[in-house]
């Protein structure tokens, strides 16, 4: 097992850089998840771990070894591809077997250790068959066993679950967190799928543009986000321009539409323009005027089951808000003038 | 039960008119492939009259050699061939594929020269470079003051020789094909497991490339065992198979003919089968998406200078038959004697291809015979492709089967098994005796060159997804129309494609001709090899050149149309 470090790495391909200045600590043990759309750099920090590539500055260290040129085969870490990369002429077990083949095992101990990883992930039985003929789901289980069965000191996966269908994915994720527990291994996740990395990481790093925007555990980055990507990207919030004023004792913050939402006292106030991001679940919305409300009109509304996406136009701004599924809301159609309080005490305030 | 389904389903097929293109298809394919075929099987077994195995006794005779020897030399000749065009192909296609060094991609289109050589003028081009008199052996004792010429190419090692340079493409070509569909991220799995370069190759990428190997494999050793222009030109006193067959019927020796042409064909369609019974086995695709085919920078100044030179050198290997036939087309008819080099050029042997009409003759027959003969191919392999791809009757894959078996044929065996049906008047002739005439040449061709036509069409064929043409049904369209509409426009660039190279084919064809020519219809090869026999070497090269030009200018049109098609194609 290991801790993984990295210092300062950048990595441009042809001038371009697509990892930015990157330090971060996953420490032994852990479950660190790379979060970012496609296109942000993480599958090319996951690829630099694994030695496939080499920053263009930099450095990485396992434990407190600089592995920054020494050749992946060397490296021991076991990596699960996306698309699995199973050896199309292998049998299940060979496959398995492959990386325990490489470090010169006893065939006694190879069988032994191959059976029980099968066995690990649910796969007993299965040694002899084509993996061409196994299911999605199955391939991607073999991809695992073949990772774990060397006994990396470093579990590497990228988007392991984005060929699975959507209730699969749930099942496999819980089951891949799992088995890193009982192993304790250090695991690194990389995912575009942000309800995918809350639910299974100790840690998150969100990325955008090459560049890290937060690390930190899973709620911290729900709750309190860094900055508007972060916001949008996790939680879907409203996030919106404006600038914090303070007239008689009350703090506030104005909008450009000239709309006024109060914040605590406590607030500081500064003199740059700042965002205000609220998480859709927290405003409360009604058929009737109260205290504080604003008014608006429903533009769109998308039903989910157990909630209500309503998309509200207030004074040329839209806002996201999310309800339970309950009576009263359910008779709220698109055209429809609503009330909205916006409760500026759970607002967070973002400088960039 | 089944016998009601089996019924239902021709009627289904006569509704969707498939049975219209059924009928005609049975009847050509009966009476040219499998009759003649049948025929030359029965005559065989006739030894003076008497029915019995008396042909077979005499060819596995060990007291008159000279038969076994021709099947013992032809296995061994492809053999050879088989190690030396692995050896070439292979690392080529390894090299193109996996490392990226400035021209590259140049290179790579270049290794495929040999493919627009017409096989007599590839020969033709290696007898005046390699051989006893040609240049680069004369060159070299000039150079170095020898008394005689350092080396020469003759018999089997120059039969070697061509057929390395000509075969190795299949190699080249399924080994590229076959890296370019592993997905890299098996390779760097295994990396990550602890595999070293070499332990990586030995156990993920060979194991992978062995299909391809095994095809390539198969199609160079039949391919080499129906050499015949290299064995014709360069046997010397060696015999081959192909070649006794040839001898046998210019003997007069019919019986011994048809006997080595079983004996040829049995090979070849059992070599057919194997491939396609192996092509159906081995398949490793997994459904990866998005392969994206990685190459290693060479780095180095040294190492890119290097493979720049090698590179340099192979494009004048592979360049040198080309460029012989360019330059012997220039050379005035019988100037060229001792000398190195020839010394006297001139112009006129293409203004001659146009202006007398002695010469024009052979280019007009040969023109006038592709034309009829890819005609048909036309009509009848996009037929049997539809039937074959869309149809639904039992069957089909007999069908498929069937019209792939000429591919399989050696051109002496379809001359040969042409010769004995059409002989005689027959049915499928309208009672018309044939040989003599202007026609079995034609057909000959027709029959070669039907499986370059049906291939083309049936990957078209596969191609289109049938909800199109249901989508087009179920907006009221008949079935002609959909076809005329949906599916026509849609396998044209395909069928086109494999229609000019049938055509070109057709217009170089030697292997058939020569058994079948008569002077009034007498095709460019046959002219070539008569022009050759009177040492007129420009005139044979100026039309070597013309064969060249127009196969090259199929080959780039059919490149252009594979490649707008794959653009318009929507997933």
């Amino acid at each position: 097992m290991a801790k993984v470090t990295l210092n300062q790495i950048t990595k441009s391909f042809d001038e371009v850089p697509v990892v930015r200045n990157i330090s971060l600590e996953v420490a032994d043990g852990e479950f660190f998840s790379l979060l970012g759309p496609s296109g942000c750099g993480k599958t090319t920090i996951l690829r630099m771990i694994a030695g496939f590539t080499s920053p263009s500055s930099g450095k990485v260290f396992f434990d407190d070894k600089d592995v920054t040129n020494i050749p992946v085969d060397q490296r021991n870490t076991g990596m699960v591809f996306q698309n699995y990369a199973l050896f199309p002429h292998l049998t299940v077990f060979e496959n398995v077997a492959f990386g325990l083949r490489t470090r010169k095992f006893s065939s006694s101990e190879i069988l032994e250790r191959v059976t029980n990883s099968l066995i690990l992930v649910g796969l007993g039985g299965l040694e002899q068959r084509p993996v061409p003929q196994l299911s999605g789901g199955q391939q991607q289980r073999v991809a695992l066993a073949r990772a774990i069965v060397i006994e990396p000191d470093l579990l590497l996966l990228d988007e392991p679950l984005s060929n699975l269908d959507a209730k699969l994915r749930i099942e496999t994720r819980d089951q891949i967190r799992e088995l890193q527990s009982q192993l304790g291994i250090t695991t690194i996740y990389v995912t575009h799928d942000q309800e995918e990395a809350l639910a299974v990481s100790d840690r998150i790093t969100v990325m955008e543009k090459g560049e890290c925007c937060q690390i930190d555990r899973p709620d911290v980055i729900y709750r309190v986000p860094a900055n508007r990507f972060v916001a949008k990207f996790m939680g879907n919030m409203n996030v919106l321009t404006g600038q914090t004023k303070s007239k008689k004792g009350n703090v506030f913050f104005q909008l450009a539409n000239g709309l006024n939402i109060p914040l605590p006292e406590t607030t500081k106030v500064l003199k740059n323009p700042v965002y205000l991001a609220l998480h859709p679940h927290i405003i409360k919305l009604s058929q009737i005027e109260g205290k504080d409300d604003v008014e608006g009109v429903v533009t769109a509304r998308q039903f989910k089951g157990a909630s209500i996406e309503f998309s509200i136009d207030v004074n040329g701004l839209s806002f996201q808000v999310v309800k339970n599924t309950e009576e009263s809301i359910l008779s709220i159609q698109p055209g429809e003038t609503v009330w909205l309080h916006i409760p500026g005490d759970q607002a967070i305030i973002l400088k960039s | 039960m089944n016998r009601i389904k089996y019924i239902m389903s021709l009627r289904n097929s006569f509704h969707q008119g498939r049975i219209i293109i059924l009928v005609p298809v049975g009847f050509i394919l009966i009476g040219y492939i499998i009759y003649p075929g049948v025929l030359v099987l029965w005559e065989s077994l006739f030894r003076d009259g008497v029915f019995g195995l008396g042909n077979y006794s005499e060819f596995f005779n060990i007291e008159h050699p000279s038969y076994i020897e021709g099947l013992l030399n032809s296995i061994l000749v492809s053999v050879g061939s088989v190690l030396i065009s692995a050896l070439i192909g292979v690392p080529l296609g390894i090299i193109f594929t996996h490392y990226n060094f400035p021209g590259r991609a140049l290179f790579s289109k270049l290794a495929m020269l040999p493919i627009a050589l017409p096989p007599l003028v590839g020969v033709l081009a290696f007898l005046y470079l390699y051989s006893e008199s040609g240049m680069v052996p004369r060159l070299i004792q000039e150079f170095l003051g020898l008394d005689h010429v350092p080396f020469s190419l003759d018999g089997v090692w120059a039969v070697l020789l061509v057929h390395g340079y000509t075969m190795y493409v299949f190699f080249y070509l399924f080994t590229a094909a076959a890296l370019k569909n592993i997905d890299p991220a098996i390779n760097e799995a295994a990396q990550n497991l602890g595999a070293s370069s070499w332990y990586r190759f030995r156990k993920i990428t060979f194991p992978l490339l062995i299909p391809a190997f095994v095809g390539a494999t198969l199609l160079v050793f039949m391919t080499s065992m129906n050499s015949f222009s290299a064995p014709f030109i360069f046997g010397g006193g060696v015999r081959f198979l192909s070649l006794n067959i040839y001898t046998s019927k210019l003997n007069g020796d019919m019986a011994m003919a048809v006997t080595q042409t079983v004996i040829l064909s049995t090979l070849s369609i059992g070599f057919l089968f194997l491939m396609r019974f192996l092509e159906g086995r081995r398949h490793y695709t997994m459904g990866t998406k998005g392969i994206s085919v990685f190459r290693n920078e060479i780095q180095g100044r040294w190492r890119r200078l290097s493979l720049g030179a090698t590179g340099i050198v192979m494009v004048v290997v592979l360049l040198l038959p080309h460029l012989t036939i360019l330059l012997l087309s220039f050379v005035q008819d019988g100037t060229w004697t001792y000398q190195v080099f020839p010394t006297i050029f001139t112009g006129d042997n293409y203004s001659r291809l146009f202006q007398d009409p002695q010469v024009w003759e052979p280019i007009r027959n040969s023109l006038s015979m592709a034309l009829i003969s890819t005609g048909a191919d036309v009509l009848i392999g996009v037929g049997v492709a539809y039937v074959v791809v869309k149809g639904t009757f039992r069957g089909r894959k007999i069908l498929d089967a069937l019209v792939m078996v000429p591919w399989a044929l050696p051109g002496t065996v379809v001359a040969i098994n042409l010769i004995v049906a059409f002989s005689q008047g027959t049915p499928f002739s309208f009672g018309q005796v044939l040989v003599g005439s202007f026609w079995l040449l034609p057909i000959a061709y027709f029959i070669r060159h039907l499986p370059i036509v049906f291939r083309a069409s049936s990957a078209a064929f596969r191609q289109i997804d049938s909800s199109l043409e249901e989508a087009a049904r179920n907006l009221g369209a008949g079935w002609f129309y959909s076809f005329r509409r949906i599916t026509l426009p849609l396998i044209g660039p395909g069928v086109l494609a494999g229609t000019l190279l049938a055509f070109v084919t057709a217009l170089g064809e030697f292997v058939a001709s020569i058994l079948l020519y008569v002077y009034d219809n007498r095709p460019i090869a046959i002219e070539i090899l008569s022009h050759l026999r009177q040492f007129n070497i420009g005139s044979a090269a100026a039309y070597g050149v013309l064969l060249l030009l127009l196969v090259s200018v199929v080959l780039i049109a059919s490149n252009y149309i594979s490649r707008d098609t794959a653009q318009r194609s929507l997933s």
